[in-house]
């Protein structure tokens, strides 16, 4: 660590901050995926976490996943709300039974001493209504500050997880920016330069924010959307009807993935129907539900797959 | 006697669960000890954020020796029976037996003495079964072994159990067990940052000394009383004084295993948002004290955490980071709070079209504009203007909408309050706002103002009505909808108010403020007999709405008496006041009740009640005689005595006399006419024989005694009256 130049210091740039939290977990063996090329609300929708964290097999991965959440969008005027915003995700199957001394240490690694911080293990029990999922676990605080979601997950895709995974997921703009001392996510140095060279958070995602917030809550189409829901409703139930091969003594699936990005296509663009306020109170509950129903089919053909079955 | 110290050491335990464990594991593992005849002297539990602690005193170091008879069978049966019996006892051959004669024959009885076992191995197999099945409200799997069912679950992933037993004078044995790969020992773990390392223990007293010294404060009360003593402290310090919190202190000792406690401050501008909502900003999201200035009462731009840590640097950036966090939620309170004084309470009203109050019951549009037609009915009734009470009613649940409340739920009504003064309302229509959903139980407040008044009742009347409507009624210990609460707001304001309303009139107003039923559950007369199980023939056909009013009366009939118990009147007044007819009039019902009581109180009325009772006592036991009642006026031609003639007159006027006192609700007086019967009924048991020899003489005379007992009810049942 001591060989980073300064401006890969992660208490110095966003991105060096990034890299530190891979490096970290690629110590403790994760594979280090990319994001997953699908507009999600939270890392947790990525098939690496969603599906993976079913059946047997040991999974350790981490990764950075971007997050859209349509009604979070301020216009670029609020000084932490963001419409998009990344995650730092980790999942380890099993859960080590030295996961909470592992979060510390990627902490350590981020710059954040627990010596002289107060790191605390909240009550805070996560459900995803829209996934079929519930876990047990904590936020995590550093003086005060909710910077991590720590999960053993239980249930997933309403399918049991045997054995758990454990979850950890780092909201990074509020990490970094606790770290670097901003009170202001645009004023976030990205890339560790100073002068001219340097390239604040408001440089890359500024413009972004006020357009989108236009988008999301003014002008995204919604019979588009209403239509592109319904379509990928649509599409996630034929390509399950289509995976299933009977083989052998056991049934099979075969498009557990493809039927799973059409589950995450209809939950994004749910969301984006929210935030245009065009769902009704009692709609909204039957749009979950029907996400929901997609996602626990997915998950129960996700563990006839190669990768997601016994043995 | 040896002790057990038992210690599961796990992940952090959520701060809301941990009393009730630290309860449950004393609770259950004392009680698995007595039934297995090992009778302790003392336990004690404690719970931190990662440890549930136990010990047991004086426990005897063997159960007692168990000797049981075990019946075999007869003198002579089978061989078969008899091997069995010898396998089952253990005895080597029938020499070993002892024979018992009974009505049935001859039988081999076996003696079997059970040695007690060891305590150390019962606990070894009470313990595995307890931390299996033990009562979290939420528990979970985890690790590797997760993956096999049956697999262990708790609150939060175990890693360690200590467990000894053993005297104070020698080194303690380890209770041997292990439960799901866990295996019990004597080893724990310090403070997670300031002493992480391993800790061998031996007894409860070693124990928690040395996690004291690895800076673990084990008795949450020992927190507690840390926190709050060094709260008030820094806060007095600096001539400011703690917003004393008791739920808070209780989270926050269950969120730290080493206290550490110091202030904090905000901007100043922030103090321009309401205390209550810095208080709650500061309180629910970041579980920090508030402090005022003494002098004003106000809040003061300072607030107080709770640290799991001694940092080297004195805890500067952990106060730094705290602020940091604090002023980001202090000042999305203060966008959200001037964001909601921009637009009117009014103007929020049509959001309220799209939100269902209950899907049987409409929307909360619908409810907002009959609660206002219910409270303008009401308005006049308590003295309140007319105008106001609607202005307060269409306006009273707007700041449910509101940003504030969204994010404070707690604070609803009271920022309506602000929010109506902001707008310029007056002040009695913006105190509606926070005043209506009062009382919230039966300590809390009751509003008084007129206009919240008004508005309180025709909100808890509505909610009543409509819940009586649609048959969802509290039933045993189910009432989802708060129904006891609300009947319960309704008397005490009433009571408060001390005026009288008729409920009866007032409950059927608000039932022809709903609308007509569903299909197939219209608001008929048919619909009404079936519902509230009336025979066709059982009298004339009433409508839904005379039921429902007479059930709901008859509710509140039940939450008086409660009421009235509560603030200590006999109960058994208040039966025999409720034994007459339904009164809907619950300020009546409760001076005469008060009235009764301060009548019994003196000898008059001491007297009278003995002299009815000796009447009824006599009348009961010549009705049984007879099996006839003794109704129906006497016969003056029959009296022969002057006793009877002065008693007759005087029941006559009493009754007259009482019945019109009671008519114009003057219940003293109408207790002073009954007082006039005394001296004439006790003249009468003095010189009177009632069972006279002539039949006719006789029963006239049970009539007149039946008289007494009638004249008696213009006040109250006297027959339910006890003493």
């Amino acid at each position: 660590m001591d060989a980073l130049p300064d401006h890969m210091r992660p208490e110095r740039s966003f991105q060096g901050f990034i890299l530190a939290l891979q490096r970290f977990w690629a110590e403790q063996g994760c594979v280090i995926l990319q994001p997953y090329d699908m507009e999600m609300g939270a890392g947790t929708f990525h098939p690496a976490t969603t599906l993976r964290a079913l059946g047997p097999k040991p999974w350790n991965a981490a990764y950075v996943q971007p997050s859209r959440r349509p009604k979070d969008g301020r216009y670029g005027e609020n000084p932490n709300r963001l419409q998009h915003y990344y995650q730092f995700q980790v999942i380890m199957k099993p859960s080590p039974p030295n996961l909470q001394e592992l979060y510390l240490k990627s902490l350590a690694a981020i710059g954040i001493d627990s010596a002289i911080h107060d790191i605390r293990f909240v009550e805070d029990d996560w459900e995803s209504p829209t996934l079929g999922a519930w876990g047990l676990g904590w936020e995590c605080w550093c003086d005060g500050m909710e910077v991590s979601q720590f999960t053993y997950f239980q249930q997933v895709a309403g399918v049991e997880c045997a054995p758990v995974a454990g979850e950890l997921t780092y909201g990074l703009e509020r990490l970094a920016m606790y770290v670097q001392g901003v009170d202001r996510v645009y004023d976030l140095n990205f890339n560790g330069r100073e002068g001219a060279e340097k390239v604040t958070y408001g440089d890359v995602f500024l413009q972004a924010e006020q357009e989108y917030s236009r988008h999301n809550f003014e002008y995204a189409d919604t019979t588009m959307l209403f239509e592109q829901f319904r379509m990928a409703e649509e599409a996630c139930r034929k390509y399950l009807a289509a995976g299933w091969r009977e083989g052998g003594n056991a049934k099979e699936h075969l498009m557990a993935l493809p039927a799973y990005d059409q589950c995450i296509k209809a939950s994004h663009v749910f969301n984006l129907l929210d935030a245009r306020g065009v769902i009704s109170v009692t709609e909204r509950q039957s749009y979950i539900a029907r996400v929901r129903d997609l996602a626990k089919a997915c998950g129960e053909a996700w563990i006839h797959t190669e990768t997601g079955r016994a043995v | 006697m040896p002790d057990l110290l038992l210690e599961l050491f796990s992940e952090e335990i959520p701060a809301r669960m941990q009393a009730k464990a630290a309860d449950d594991l004393r609770r259950m593992v004392t009680d698995k000890l007595v039934a297995e005849g090992l009778v302790y002297e003392g336990a004690k539990a404690f719970a931190t954020p990662r440890r549930l602690a136990l010990t047991v005193h004086g426990i005897p170091a063997r159960q007692p020796d168990l000797k049981t008879e075990r019946r075999g069978p007869k003198i002579g049966a089978p061989d078969a029976a008899v091997q069995g019996f010898l396998k089952a006892t253990g005895l080597k051959s029938l020499d070993e037996a002892k024979i018992q004669k009974d009505a049935k024959g001859d039988f081999y009885i076996a003696l079997i003495e059970k040695p007690g076992s060891a305590a150390i191995d019962v606990i070894a197999e009470i313990l595995p079964v307890i931390i299996r099945t033990f009562p979290w409200p939420k528990s979970m799997r985890w690790g590797a072994r997760s993956a096999k069912s049956g697999s262990l679950t708790w609150v939060r992933p175990l890693h360690a159990i200590t467990a000894t037993f053993g005297l104070e004078t020698e080194e303690p044995d380890v209770v041997k067990f292990s439960v799901d790969g866990v295996e019990a020992g004597q080893t724990t773990y310090g403070h997670r940052f300031m002493a992480p390392g391993a800790i061998s223990v031996r007894r409860f007293e070693d124990y928690e000394a040395k996690l004291k010294a690895a800076k673990v404060i084990l008795d949450p009360q020992a927190r507690k009383d840390i926190i709050v003593e060094d709260a008030k402290e820094l806060a007095f310090a600096q001539g400011l004084e703690l917003v004393e919190d008791q739920v808070l202190v209780d989270e926050v000792s269950g969120l730290v295993e080493w206290p550490v406690v110091m202030m904090g401050s905000f901007e100043k501008e922030f103090l321009s948002i309401p205390d209550e909502v810095i208080r709650a900003t500061i309180r629910n999201n970041q579980k920090c004290f508030v402090v005022r200035d003494p002098k004003t009462g106000k809040l003061t731009n300072k607030f107080v955490l709770t640290a799991n840590i001694e940092a080297p640097d004195g805890g500067k950036t952990i106060v730094a980071g705290n602020e940091r966090v604090i002023r980001p939620r202090l000042s999305d309170a203060k966008f959200f709070y001037e964001t909601d004084l921009k637009t009117r309470l009014e103007d929020r009203l049509p959001k309220f079209e799209q939100i269902v109050f209950h899907e049987k019951l409409g929307t909360q549009a619908a409810r907002i504009k009959r609660i206002e037609r219910l409270a303008a009915e009401i308005a006049p009734l308590v003295g309140a203007d007319v105008e106001k009470t609607k202005r307060a009613a269409r306006l009273a649940k707007a700041d449910l909408l509101t940003e504030v409340v969204g994010e404070f739920p707690e604070l609803q009504g009271l920022m309506g309050k602000y929010y109506a003064l902001a707008q310029g309302e007056d002040a009695s229509v913006a105190a509606a706002s926070e005043e209506h959903w009062k009382p919230q139980g039966p300590t809390d407040r009751v509003p008084t103002d007129p206009v919240s008044v008004a508005v309180a009742l025709a909100d808890k009347i509505d909610t009543l009505v409509g819940f009586w409507i649609i048959d969802e009624k509290p039933t045993g210990s189910k009432d989802p909808f708060a129904l006891r609460r609300a009947a319960l707001g309704v008397v005490r304001i009433i009571l408060t108010l001390n005026r009288q309303l008729n409920l009866l009139e007032i409950f059927d107003e608000a039932c022809a403020l709903f609308p007509p039923r569903l299909p197939g559950e219209e608001n008929t007369e048919a619909y009404a007999a079936h519902r509230f199980s009336q025979s066709p023939d059982s009298g004339p056909a009433r409508s839904e709405r005379y039921y429902v009013s007479q059930e709901l009366l008859s509710f509140f009939a039940d939450r008086l008496k409660i009421q009235l118990r509560e603030q200590g009147a006999r109960h058994d007044l208040v039966d025999a006041v409720f034994a007459l007819d339904d009164d809907d009039d619950l300020t009546r019902i409760v001076r005469r009740v008060e009235a009764l009581g301060q009548f019994l109180d003196s000898d008059d009325g001491k007297n009278l009640l003995a002299g009815t009772k000796r009447a009824s006592n006599i009348l009961a036991i010549e009705e049984k005689k007879d099996k006839r009642e003794f109704d129906g006026k006497p016969d003056a031609a029959l009296y022969k005595l002057d006793e009877e003639k002065t008693l007759a007159k005087v029941i006559e006027r009493a009754k007259n006399e009482a019945y019109f006192a009671v008519g114009k609700e003057d219940f003293a007086a109408a207790m002073s006419a009954m007082a006039k019967l005394r001296p004439a009924v006790d003249a009468f048991f003095d010189k009177v024989k009632v069972n006279d020899d002539d039949p006719k003489v006789r029963e006239n005379r049970l009539k007149l005694l039946n008289e007494i007992r009638a004249a008696t009810r213009a006040v109250a049942d006297f027959s339910r009256i006890e003493g």
